[in-house]
């Protein structure tokens, strides 16, 4: 029996959560953006899935980052494509 | 912001011989190209239909004449079907993946739907050639597969094994295309082929179309004789052997022969679209000059997309070897009077400025001396009509100029151009400089700009644009002028300051101190914009004189406040500051230097302290101003004393030879214990380490050591009066060890860091003994350059040596073709006005630029502020 490996709790894997409706409105508003223009990430990152994010949900990283401290970044998860 | 038009799908089709019959207007029989009169032959492969290149003829097929006419297809009949190289690939595929006997796929419906998914649930994917495996039973008609062999160029092969012997039997394009023809449409699209675009078949080609003779003009030689292009050259040969091919036929000759023709026509037809095939001999020109066919007038750097589509060419441009004048400023340039008489500016005429073009009509076309008032080329009239002035018009045309009209002039001094060197790898390689008209054939420039150019004068060429409207004036008189892009955005410091001279000649200037008259402060002074002498630091017997900061001073601006420690710091454990021995510690206030050295670290290119504090605080108008009155004023310096290196500039007294020699005896003989050491198996290997690898180590360290020593010993002795010395502390150009391997040692030589082991077997010369680990059989030099090497150690520094070249040849290429790919993957994003960095397509990439939104060119070394620098410049002193 092993237990399952949380990818989040890995000091290289930045914050990943799920952003409400309201903050993605808000997003979306101060970017004058529609979620295509987002980054994607796709849905069965081991990230996204611990998070539970489903397709459709915008995704909130938090980075640590060499210029500014903190950088945070949105990303829209998206079915991963057939190859 | 949706892009107005997006690309749903692209489909790649092949054409079908009935589309190259129906697109070709004329049938192409005879190999001849013209008659005795010079004339076409009809169905020849000039023939009239195809278009006409000569003035004076009409096409027969659309009646145009030569400049209009765009040109026609006609055919070629081939005798046997023939393979097109390019699809050899697709060919191979297909023909493993398919049946030998009923060309089906060679797989069950079930076998397919695992790869492809059911009609409803498609996976995407289709068939490879790795779904099948090797020589199969047919599912469908239960014929055994053999195997497929290719052998490039064109040869297809089916092995057959029979008694344990491999008998190979050549597939004809005959045999290759009735099986493909047989393949049903349906398993070519679980293949990923769409039949109605590129049935297979089409991938051998029963019909050649021929091009039209607007693409292969032929050219008249100087002596009247025709040179046919290399295409029509190669149409011969195909039309030739084809109908060679085709009277054999008819004549019944034999299989063997019928081989052989048929095998010479795929050759031909081969290289007509490729001629670099692999395993296939180009075809050559009788000079030996492989023809250049199809292919390679699209592939390559020359080729139609990199050369002609994505390759421009431009007018008002030129281009001259360059040379240095270091009495120009840096914001200008030196172009040669012939290149400002040849390049021009339009200049609309207007009722307050009609009287000044009116005079340069009259000027003329050409200036004679750098003196006389700028001419002008052409007059252009409103209705777009040019007139060139010529001796005999110049009144007449200069009369006619009203409002309205458009005088092109000369260039003149002032004129803003665009100079450029290649590579052009960053934005500084392209600048915009001030014109100052002189005499010469080079385009001048100030040294000071050679670092953002990476120019240097040995034969350097570059280039210089005219912008010909206002805004395009406008944009490189703010955006791209010289004044702004001193500072580098690849790491926000300076990029343009003193090099070479200029740093000698300023750390001469200000080291220590010295006096001046006020003959001596004029001379240094009397080419810099300043307009008056400070007070004299002091009077002697009725004499006044100023110190030598105070000359250097002078060219500060007023207020400007600084603390730090120059290129000559020899970094103690305790820095005691203005009392430092080297006067290294540099402390500038009130725009007053007071103690230390100006040197690299406080002008340099690439460091320049000064520069970059004077950018932030004063701008960059001012900091480009600085530059000039410091390049002046250090020429100006090192012309006062003088400065020259020679050989005798190397030598050492016999003391110090002693020295060195003790030094390195003592190294070789420490050596030499090592090794005994090691060979008696007492040697104690390091952590992680064989003794071997451990003695290597240790060898190279009392080696390194020992060279270093002689370093200091030479440096000692030479001091600051020595050339070479001042150069290295000052930071002006090479360092202590370039010292060191001229006066002193010049050390150990190594391949890939380490000794050289390389050689004949157990040793690297025949000179030493077998075995032997010395330091002299593996590349230890302990001569100087100036003592001069012996004949092993001059080959080891031959070994030594290339090393370095060619990492340098293979670095340069590598991060050429990174940088290009990085370049095209990048081009396209810019950072929109919200900081957001985004593609055309408004698809976000960062949310900020860089995470932080700093623009690099405006940071300080990576910082976003200069706080160092601000409170240093508060508080007067270092923190």
């Amino acid at each position: 029996m092993s237990t399952k490996l949380n990818v989040l709790e890995h000091v290289m894997v930045p914050d990943h959560e799920i952003m409400s409706e309201e903050e993605v409105g808000t997003l979306f508003s101060t970017y004058k953006i529609t979620s295509e223009h987002l980054p994607k990430i796709y849905h069965d990152e081991p990230a996204v899935k611990i998070i539970g994010a489903k397709v459709g949900d915008v995704v909130r990283t938090i980075r640590t980052s060499h210029t500014a401290g903190i950088a945070e970044s949105y990303r829209l998860v998206v079915k991963r494509p057939k190859k | 912001m949706p892009s107005p038009k997006r690309i749903g799908k692209i489909e790649f089709g092949l054409l079908s011989p009935k589309e190259f019959r129906t697109m070709s207007v004329r049938k192409i029989i005879w190999a001849d190209t013209y008659d005795d009169d010079g004339f076409p032959y009809p169905q020849g492969l000039m023939d009239l239909n195809l278009g006409v290149i000569d003035p004076g003829l009409r096409c027969k097929t659309c009646d145009q004449k030569a400049s209009e006419c765009p040109g026609h297809f006609g055919h070629i009949e081939l005798a046997k079907p023939v393979i097109h190289v390019g699809y050899t690939r697709m060919i191979r595929k297909l023909l493993r993946v398919t049946c030998k006997n009923c060309s089906r796929l060679l797989l069950s419906p079930e076998e397919i739907e695992k790869v492809i998914g059911t009609e409803d649930d498609s996976t995407g994917d289709v068939l490879s050639e790795k779904d099948i495996k090797k020589e199969r039973v047919c599912p469908h008609c239960g014929e055994q597969q053999l195997k497929i062999n290719f052998e490039k160029p064109t040869t297809f092969s089916e092995v057959q094994v029979d008694e344990g012997k491999k008998i190979e039997h050549k597939l004809t394009p005959a045999d290759i295309r009735s099986r493909l023809e047989k393949i049903p449409d349906e398993d070519l699209r679980h293949l990923g082929i769409n039949p109605d675009v590129a049935r297979p078949e089409w991938t051998i080609l029963t019909v050649l179309p021929v091009p039209p003779v607007t693409m292969r003009p032929s050219i008249i030689l100087e002596n009247g004789q025709r040179s046919e292009d290399d295409l029509t050259h190669k149409l011969v040969d195909i039309i030739r052997i084809n109908q060679r091919f085709k009277e054999n036929q008819d004549a019944g000759a034999p299989q063997l022969i019928i081989e052989d023709l048929w095998e010479l026509l795929q050759y031909h037809v081969t290289t007509y679209m490729d001629n670099e095939v692999a395993g296939c001999p180009p075809a050559r020109h009788r000079s030996g000059r492989p023809l250049k066919t199809l292919s390679q007038r699209l592939k390559g750097k020359d080729g139609r997309f990199r050369g002609s589509l994505s390759g421009k060419r431009v007018n008002f441009s030129a281009r001259t070897v360059i040379s240095p004048d270091p009495n120009l400023s840096v914001v200008q340039v030196g172009i040669p009077l012939a290149i400002a008489n040849e390049m021009s500016i339009p200049v609309h005429a207007a009722p307050n400025n009609i009287d000044e073009l009116k005079a340069m009509a009259r000027n003329g076309p050409s200036r004679p001396t750098l003196n006389h008032p700028c001419g002008a080329n052409y007059v252009i009239r409103p209705d777009k009509r040019r007139l060139r002035l010529a001796e005999g018009n110049l009144d007449t045309v200069a009369d006619m100029i009203e409002p309205g009209w458009t005088v092109e002039r000369h260039l003149r001094d002032g004129d803003i151009v665009l100079f450029n060197r290649q590579p052009s790898l960053h934005r500084m390689s392209i600048m915009s400089h001030r014109v100052k008209v002189m005499d010469g054939k080079t385009f001048r420039l100030n040294p000071a700009v050679c670092p953002p150019y990476n120019a240097d004068f040995d034969g350097d060429e570059m280039n210089l644009h005219i912008p010909q409207t206002q805004e395009a004036r406008a944009e490189a008189a703010i955006l791209v002028a010289v004044q702004e892009n001193i500072l580098s955005p690849r790491f926000g410091g300076p990029i343009i300051g003193g090099i070479h001279d200029h740093i000698s000649g300023v750390f001469m200037l200000t080291n220590q101190v010295r006096w001046f008259t006020r003959e001596d402060v004029l001379y240094l002074l009397k080419s810099t914009s300043i307009e008056h002498l400070p007070p004299p630091a002091k009077e002697v017997d009725g004499v006044q004189m100023w110190t030598n900061k105070q000359a250097f001073s002078v060219i500060l601006p007023d207020g400007l406040n600084m603390v730090f420690k120059a290129s000559s710091c020899a970094n103690c454990d305790t820095c005691i500051k203005e009392r430092c021995e080297r006067d290294a510690y540099v402390q500038i206030f009130n725009g007053e230097l007071i103690t230390g050295t100006i040197d690299k670290k406080a002008i340099g290119a690439f460091d320049g302290q000064i520069v970059q504090r004077i950018i932030r605080q004063y701008g960059m108008k001012r900091a480009a101003d600085f530059i000039d009155d410091m390049t002046k004023l250090s020429i100006r310096s090192i012309m006062l004393d003088g400065f020259s290196f020679g050989i005798d500039d190397e030598d050492l007294s016999k003391t110090e030879y002693g020295q060195i020699g003790e030094v390195l005896d003592g190294a070789v003989t420490d050596v030499q214990k090592r090794i005994r050491i090691y060979e008696d198996g007492q040697l104690e290997p390091m952590p992680g380490r064989t003794p071997e690898e451990t003695l290597e180590m240790q060898i190279m360290q009392v080696l390194g050591k020992a060279r270093d020593r002689t370093g200091e010993i030479a440096g000692r002795h030479l001091g600051l009066g020595n050339s070479a010395v001042l150069m290295a502390v000052s930071g002006a150009r090479g360092s202590m060890l370039n010292l060191t391997q001229m006066a002193g040692c010049v050390g150990q030589q190594s391949v890939r860091g380490e000794r050289i082991m390389r050689g004949y077997d157990d040793r690297t010369l025949p000179h030493f003994k077998k075995g032997d680990r010395g330091s002299d059989a593996h590349g230890f030099i302990k001569h100087s350059y100036k003592g001069g090497l012996n004949a092993t150690e001059f080959f080891f520094h031959a070994i030594g040596g290339r090393e370095g070249l060619v990492d340098t040849a293979v670095r340069t290429s590598q991060s050429g073709y990174l940088q290009r790919r990085m370049i095209n993957a990048l081009q396209d994003l810019k950072v929109a006005y919200d900081g957001t960095v985004r593609t055309t397509g408004g698809r976000i990439i960062q949310f900020t630029y860089g995470e932080d939104g700093t623009d690099p060119m405006k940071s300080c070394f990576g910082d976003p502020v200069d706080v160092k620098g601000i409170v240093e410049s508060v508080l007067k002193e270092e923190v």
